[in-house]
């Protein structure tokens, strides 16, 4: 893989709230090279959307953000001011969302909006930019792409609308993409539409790819690696094939016990789940927090867990148990 | 565009024929027409000849159609109490009041919008507290006592504007003030609420994602979504004003068509009354004509169906 686009260290937010300080994402690390895909997987309220607002520094006003280090391009973004980073923003580094039915302005032109977004950061003439604007959303597949520009959003259906939302993330050219949960609220036949059209433009840019989403069927397509996410904390990460072969954390196979595999889960044979529900994130935790759900839970999950390298390389998860299942204390080293 | 234009021009003759309708039928309200007009000591052949001249005596539809045929061509019948036509009468006294009303508008809707967001931008702030200090206070005072006060200030105490008359601006400073107080809260706090919801809005997350500067995701990207309502409630308010200026009018003395509308229902000088309505009333239409074409040139979801 190419060179390093970001690495976050160490990544925290914090909301505090009437009743207590909400710890939405607790001191996660990871990074994308250029070239890249990584999968964020987590059921909701994992702190997976709110840990990428925090790398655009889109966090709403009351979150505190905290990290060691925060590094695009070998730049430091962690304590620019606001317009540094809105000079980053759309321009190296953009973002997808999850709803396109209201991401994009009703009272401007697909056109406007996408011309605009160029101009903050070239300096083009609108021609140029129109000319950008309709070789991109003819690459996103829309046809009759320079008619479409004199359209406004309620004219497209919500497949068309997340297509314009990735052209217009790619006017300027960026590093990095960060996709949040793109095709959760689009019809199933668009999802996978959506999903190669972005596996496809990494690679066409060379971007890195950061898509968020709790669809392992997703994820098994288009992942180079694969970092899982509970209650606000990252629980494995490795390769994508690492995580599907050999999943070290037992919330990791729980999760992968929940997809039917065509051929090997028998007709009427129940699908697995993960009993229980996420812990409240609110004030301090300590232990292990999958520890309530887990269905290997031992004394000792009431300390923190140490990361451990899991049966790959490069396979990393936070748990008590080694990756053969051994309690701790029979292996050798702790 | 157009197809909407038209659309909501003819709603607006629709609404324009029923007030018609209405303020001929005001004439009737009080009873028979020609017994008030004939008064106390009239006769029965008396009124029967009122009946007659005036044409009470023909079937009603006919007569509101006669009375329609004269109203659009200015004609709008004759005063009971001054011996002009109401016509006259009522276009006389309407520059005054029209320049009143516009003056107050844009008074109150220069005040109200910019506190209006910047109350948004920073809810709870010092500025969010005193834009809501002085909405409070403009729906609070009474704005004759507030215009009394103005006087005493400004006229009395320290003479730097006239109390009262209408020949030059300097005589609509202050009831330009007081008019326009009284319409400010409403509008900023509609600005203030539009502003707060379009700011959470997902589109402007996007406008800062694609690195907007903070500027232009304020004027550009949330004012044309929020600024859409406080349109319409500003149509309202200011055909509201042009009816609703006699207190202001009466206290500065403006003689503008709100105060001619008070003497002529004081004098039960019953054409005046249903000349001015009738002006009124299709200003009134116009305005909100008016406000639906910049609403919808402000939202495309309103003229492209």
């Amino acid at each position: 893989m190419g060179e390093r686009i970001l690495e976050v260290e160490n990544l925290t937010v914090d909301i505090p709230l009437a009743v207590g300080t909400l710890h939405p994402v607790q001191g996660i690390s990871f990074h994308v090279d250029r070239g890249e895909t990584l999968c964020i997987v987590g059921e909701s309220g994992c702190g997976k959307s709110l840990a990428s607002l925090a790398i655009m520094d889109l966090l709403p006003k009351r979150a505190v953000r905290r990290a060691d280090r925060l590094v695009l391009d070998g730049k430091d973004i962690l304590n620019l001011p606001e317009s540094r980073m809105c000079d980053i923003r759309g321009n190296t580094m953009g973002m997808i969302f999850q709803e396109p039915m209201t991401s994009l302005n009703p009272v401007y032109t697909i056109g406007n909006q996408m011309i605009e977004t160029l101009r903050r950061h070239r300096r083009v003439s609108v021609e140029d930019a129109r000319d950008r604007a309709i070789s991109l959303l003819e690459k996103v597949g829309i046809s009759a792409a320079a008619s479409r520009l004199g359209q406004y959003p309620h004219q497209l259906s919500g497949g068309l609308r997340q297509r314009v939302m990735i052209a217009m993330m790619l006017m300027c050219g960026p590093d990095l993409i960060i996709a949040d949960e793109p095709t959760t609220a689009l019809d199933v036949t668009i999802q996978a539409q959506i999903l190669l059209l972005l596996a496809e433009l990494q690679r066409e840019f060379n971007m890195g790819l950061i898509l968020i989403t709790h669809d392992l069927g997703v994820v098994a397509r288009i992942a180079d690696r694969v970092a899982v996410m509970y209650a606000g904390q990252m629980v494995e990460q490795g390769s994508a094939a690492s995580i599907f072969t050999h999943p070290a954390h037992p919330y990791t196979r729980g999760l992968l016990d929940c997809i039917p595999i065509p051929g090997k889960t028998r007709r009427g044979q129940p699908l697995g789940s993960i009993p229980g529900i996420v812990p409240s994130l609110i004030g301090t935790v300590t232990g292990c927090r999958f520890a309530a759900r887990c269905p290997r839970v031992l004394d000792v999950c009431a300390t923190d867990p140490p990361f451990r390298d899991g049966p790959a390389p490069g396979q990393a998860y936070r748990c008590h148990l080694d990756s053969t299942g051994s309690e701790p204390g029979a292996g050798a080293t702790p | 565009m157009l197809v909407y234009s038209l659309k909501r021009l003819a709603l607006a003759l629709v609404v324009a024929v029923t007030v018609s309708i209405i303020s001929f039928g005001l004439l009737y309200l009080s009873g028979d027409p020609a017994i008030a007009m004939g008064g106390e000591s009239a006769t029965a052949e008396d009124i029967q000849a009122i009946r007659v001249f005036y044409g009470f005596d023909r079937p009603l539809v006919v007569q509101y159609l006669d009375w329609v045929a004269r109203a659009l061509h200015g004609d709008l019948g004759k005063s009971y109490y001054f011996d002009a036509s109401v016509f006259d009468l009522v276009f006389q006294r309407l520059p005054v009041t029209l320049t009143l009303g516009l003056s107050a508008i844009l008074f109150a809707i220069a005040l109200a919008v910019p506190l209006g967001i910047a109350a948004a931008v920073r809810p709870n702030s010092l500025i969010d507290r005193l834009a809501l200090l002085i909405s409070v206070m403009g729906q609070a005072l009474p704005s004759f006592w507030f215009a009394l006060m103005l006087i005493v200030l400004l006229s009395v105490t320290y003479p730097l504007l006239p109390p009262s008359g209408s020949e030059t601006w300097a005589h609509f400073v202050m009831p330009t003030v007081v008019l326009g107080y009284y319409a400010t809260p409403a509008i900023m706090r509609l600005t203030r609420a539009g502003m707060l919801e379009v700011l959470t809005s997902d589109y402007i997350r996007t406008a800062r994602a694609k690195g907007l500067r903070p500027p232009v995701v304020l004027a550009k990207h949330a004012l044309r979504n929020a600024v859409i309502p406080v349109v319409s409630l500003a149509a309202v308010q200011f055909g509201f004003m042009l009816g609703g200026s006699i207190v202001v009018e009466s206290v500065f003395a403006l003689h503008g068509a709100g105060f001619l509308a008070w003497e002529s229902i004081s004098r039960n000088d019953l054409p005046t009354v249903q000349g001015l309505i009738l002006v009124f009333s299709l200003i009134y239409i116009t305005l909100t004509f008016l406000s639906d074409l910049v609403n919808a040139w402000l939202d495309p979801r309103i003229r492209i169906g």
